[in-house]
């Protein structure tokens, strides 16, 4: 059972090559024991790419539980290849965000690419169209050339993928942030719109049953890619290189067309996609799932390489193929749907009853390990957490005050923060109108897609302030929920579930153990409070280079259900004359806040805090009034504070406002109070706001004269400026940062 | 009147169309795919948008020498009406159907945006529901909308009027801001920006429905004229 050329297995043992795949020597020792021998290279690498923590959660694992993951509305939790929610009329929405950060930051381009892909597939492959991209990015500050050539190539292969698949990219967020200057992080969300009567799922069931590989050939490209994304990045290591993988959008458009044709078909029994450890990870997972085994005959994957060995077929990451198990008798239906399409059909095993996943190369069986020794027998690591003293000192910290001079330089140079800045130079490269559906353009709180044939949309977006959770990660996991689900509530959308991507550094090292669970801690609870459960996601860890680790990001995405067209509300101010409302008082809190990286250039001391209870209220009066047409614009308070909310209120209308503010000026413009919303009313409507949300307060109202004007109590004018200067300082700031050649 | 929309491995814009036509206007249409070998059936054939075969080689290059284009050039010798929208406009430029060439934009990026266009010409089989410099919000998106063809024809096209659209701002380097043009017996239309996302208020503009029902009236005129 052994290669040629290959260690044989007491070599992998003696010489403990398994180390080079990645496994630790107890998982070794534990993988012999569950086999009852020693496995061979191919088996050692089966083993060691399923147990990569990219495959297996294995670090994670019991941190993860703690999420709530169930509600009416869920009809699939995590475990499938992504996320289900009900949104009525016998339809559903599909969703999963996931990482795709270490191929990223060697390759950006096609890091980007291939995530795109993968999330793509992990949605089609329930039986979903999909209908909605969104990315969240981060990167280091834009004043080097090596990060602006991530970050721009980052970009183009986003919209170099998803453009030609014809998905329009809805939402995200960039941001940027010196600790991850060599971790940017890339990680891709799919929203996809499923008929009940459609939903499949990667299980390998019936004897007998067709096992059948469809899409481009199997190369040398992504081997081990799994295990390199579990790894630290080591320093430019152009061994790296075969760790990435290459992306065809036009295969996976028509292997998506090919394989939405295929789920319509009784004969198909299960699909999941070569993602992540390629046909190791599908047919295992499918067999173990649904408690059968599979064989499959290696020489019948087709090869785009002479001379590939089964240890390179099994772990190829090559893109944009699906692994199908089909009725026996009924192959020629999927072959002549994949014939039509240009799509490569090949069949190459079948589903067995022993629970093993064999397979066969060249008349010879070159391996045979259980399916759930790979899949459900992980090692689970309860590691060890150790609180930072870094945390103590913050928490221990005087709460800073700012005093701000001039009110219109500041609102100005925080509008041109890389973070708060317009992102235009960014998604006017995505094709964010494809598929017609496309009512809320990227911009605005959240992404709204309609639903063609009924009067329903879902809104959807990205957010995280990782800056919060580095300086509490309790806190700011719960903010990082509330925010997201906030954002979803000002579209008039109602929050149906979340999707995370658990962005950290080594779990290994007990502070940044103890990072992740205190901000799963935290999401939990808001998640629960906020009745938003987490129906899917992915953990991205080991994202450090040399002693830095990346701010504790975990990115969550939220889609929401606008059960009336008519509900859909922007943050644009509308009419002169509306009135100006904000909702929440602000307190002197700048911990983490954009105004104090402006003035110290880092952050220190305390996160603002959140009462889930008060955010709970408030979201639910908001939505109240969105949907019973009170609201004329609707927008969060969140980076930069009230000030900076107001002028993208302005953006790209041809209305200004005047507002009063009462309380201390630094506070009431720049402070990041959580919970916080600016509202217009239309004049008419101000008793109906007044019984709807009595604690929203009148500030000001809407002009027609396209200037910002701000006034203190006492009626000294604070700030008054054209809204189009503010708005070009907003706009310029990023196509001025990355022409920069330095 | 029975439309047909090529269907293209890698298009993504056929059943944008179809959702126009059949949903918003009632009209008869299919989507017809590319090995198809014979179009009579037809009395309007729409290119839809998309990336044809992965825009690989030159976007509609390959597109441009299937069957169905083959066909097409049938319908052509008969004077059908054929309209190729985005990826569209780039194949009947590959096939020959129109002059010119497309290149990449001027800035070398994919460029998504609420474009502004100036209706150049209103008295052809496409445009004649829009006044003549009608101020229209169509959307594009594209990488390579950057027209451009040689003096003879650029003043072949100003002469014969078949500048039909033009872009408001200079939005990605084409020449004379041009957005899309007509052959010279006006039959064949093709064009950029897409009036399929740009035909129902709730996606944000109802200006690209007058293309559509341009055809529409066109077509009766004729036809009852005819019979």
């Amino acid at each position: 059972m052994t290669g040629l050329h290959e260690p044989t297995p007491e070599q992998i043992k003696e010489e403990k090559i398994y180390k080079e795949m990645g496994m630790k020597e107890e998982e070794y020792d534990y993988a012999v024991k569950l086999l009852g021998r020693l496995p061979n290279y191919t088996e050692t690498g089966l083993f060691s790419v399923m147990w990569s923590e990219h495959c297996s959660y294995k670090s994670s694992k019991a941190l993860l539980r703690k999420f709530p993951t169930e509600g009416k509305q869920v009809l699939q939790g995590p475990g499938e290849g992504a996320g289900i929610v009900d949104i009525g009329d016998e339809q559903a929405a599909v969703f999963k965000i996931e990482s795709h950060n270490s191929p990223s930051a060697v390759e950006p381009y096609e890091g980007a690419a291939t995530g795109v892909g993968g999330i793509m597939r992990d949605v089609f492959s329930m039986g979903a169209r999909p209908i909605a991209l969104l990315n969240s990015l981060r990167f280091g500050e834009l004043t080097t050339p090596r990060v602006r050539y991530l970050f721009e190539e980052a970009v183009a292969g986003i919209a170099g993928y998803g453009n030609r698949v014809g998905v329009p990219t809805v939402g995200g967020e960039v941001k940027f942030d010196p600790s991850y200057e060599k971790n940017p992080l890339v990680n891709a969300m799919c929203v996809g719109l499923l008929d009940h009567k459609d939903m499949k799922k990667g299980q390998a069931s019936g004897v007998g049953n067709t096992v059948i590989y469809i899409g481009p050939p199997t190369g040398r490209d992504g081997i081990h890619g799994a295990t390199f994304s579990s790894e630290s990045l080591s320093d430019e290591d152009p061994s790296e290189r075969p760790s990435i993988q290459a992306g065809d959008p036009f295969m996976e458009k028509i292997v998506m067309e090919a394989c939405l044709e295929i789920v319509q078909s009784d004969a198909l029994i299960g699909i999941q996609d070569m993602g992540a450890a390629g046909l190791t990870s599908s047919s295992a997972e499918m067999a173990s799932k649904a408690g059968y085994g599979i064989e499959m005959n290696l020489d019948l994957v087709p090869q785009r390489e002479e001379g590939m060995t089964p240890y390179e077929m099994m772990l190829s990451e090559s893109q944009e193929r699906m692994l199908l198990v089909v009725k026996k008798g009924r192959e020629k239906e999927i072959k002549d749907i994949c014939e039509r399409w240009g799509v490569m059909y090949s069949e190459i095993g079948h589903v067995t009853e022993d629970k093993n996943l064999r397979l066969l190369h060249k008349g010879k069986v070159v391996a045979e390990v259980p399916v759930d020794a790979l899949a459900e027998d992980v090692p689970e690591y309860d590691l060890p957490t150790k609180e930072p003293a870094f945390y103590r000192e913050q928490q221990a910290k005087e709460p800073v005050h700012y005093k701000v001079e001039n009110v219109k330089e500041t609102l100005v140079e925080l509008l041109q923060q890389p973070t708060i800045a317009s992102k235009e130079w960014v998604y006017s490269q995505y094709d964010y109108l494809a598929q017609a559906n496309t009512v809320v353009s990227p911009g605005s709180d959240a992404g709204i897609i309609r639903i063609r044939g009924t009067n329903k949309a879902l809104a959807m977006t990205t957010d995280c302030n990782a800056r919060y959770l580095y300086l509490d990660p309790e806190v700011g996991g719960k903010i990082t929920v509330a925010e997201a689900t906030r954002n979803i509530i000002c579209s008039g959308g109602k929050p149906l579930g979340l999707t995370d991507c658990l962005n950290f550094g080594s779990p290994e090292n007990p502070e940044i153990y103890w990072q992740l669970d205190r901000a799963i801690e935290g999401m939990s609870e808001a998640c629960r409070t906020l009745n938003t459960p987490v129906i899917g996601g992915n953990v991205s860890l080991y994202n450090e280079k040399g002693d830095s680790a990346i701010y504790p990001t975990p990115i969550v995405g939220v889609v929401g259900l606008i059960e009336d067209v008519a509900h859909i509300t922007t943050q644009s101010f509308k009419n002169e004359g509306d009135l100006v409302y904000v909702l929440g008082e602000a307190q002197p809190e700048f911990g983490g806040s954009e105004l104090q990286k402006l003035r110290e250039g880092d952050i220190s001391g305390r996160p603002p805090a959140l009462d889930l209870k008060v955010e709970k209220e408030r979201q639910t009066a908001v939505l109240q009034a969105i949907q019973s047409g009170v609201i004329a614009s609707a927008h969060d308070i969140s980076e930069g504070g009230f000030l900076v909310a107001v002028a993208k209120c302005l953006f790209d209308t041809n209305v200004g406002a005047e507002i009063t503010i009462a309380g201390e000026a630094a506070t009431e413009l720049f402070s990041e109070t959580q919970s916080r919303y600016v509202l217009t009313v239309p004049a008419e409507k101000k008793e109906a706001l007044k019984e709807m949300i009595p604690s929203a307060k009148e500030i000001g109202r809407v002009t027609g004269d396209g200037r910002l004007t701000i006034r203190a109590a006492s009626g000294e004018t604070l700030m008054d400026a054209e809204v189009k200067e503010l708005e070009s300082a907003w706009k310029g700031a990023i196509p001025c940062l990355v022409k920069l050649k330095a | 009147m029975k439309w047909a929309v090529i269907d293209f491995p890698g298009s993504s814009g056929t059943e944008d169309i179809l959702h126009v036509l059949r949903s918003l206007l009632n009209e008869e249409a299919e989507g017809v795919w590319y090995k198809d070998t014979d179009l009579s059936a037809y009395d309007v054939i729409i290119l839809p948008s998309g990336a044809s075969f992965g825009d690989y080689l030159r976007s509609g290059a390959i597109a441009s020498i299937t069957p169905a284009i083959q066909a097409l050039k049938e319908e052509r010798k008969k004077g059908k009406l054929i309209c190729g929208i985005g990826n569209g406009f780039q194949i009947l430029l590959e096939a020959g159907f129109l002059p010119g060439a497309i290149r990449r934009n001027r800035l070398l990026k994919f460029i998504c945006a609420k474009s502004k266009l100036i209706v150049k010409n209103n008295n052809t089989p496409f445009t004649n529901q829009y006044e003549q410099q009608q101020e229209v919000n169509i959307p594009v998106a594209h990488q390579y909308g950057n027209y451009v063809c040689d003096k003879e024809i650029r003043q072949q096209l100003e002469e014969n009027n078949q500048i039909v659209f033009q872009y408001y701002d200079d939005l990605n380097g084409s020449m004379d801001h041009i957005a899309g043009i007509v052959s010279e017996d006006k039959r064949v239309l093709g064009l950029m920006p897409h009036p399929e996302r740009a035909s129902e208020s709730i996606i944000g503009s109802t200006d690209g429905l007058a293309l559509f029902q341009s055809i529409i009236h066109h077509w009766r005129e004729e036809h009852d004229r005819t019979s």
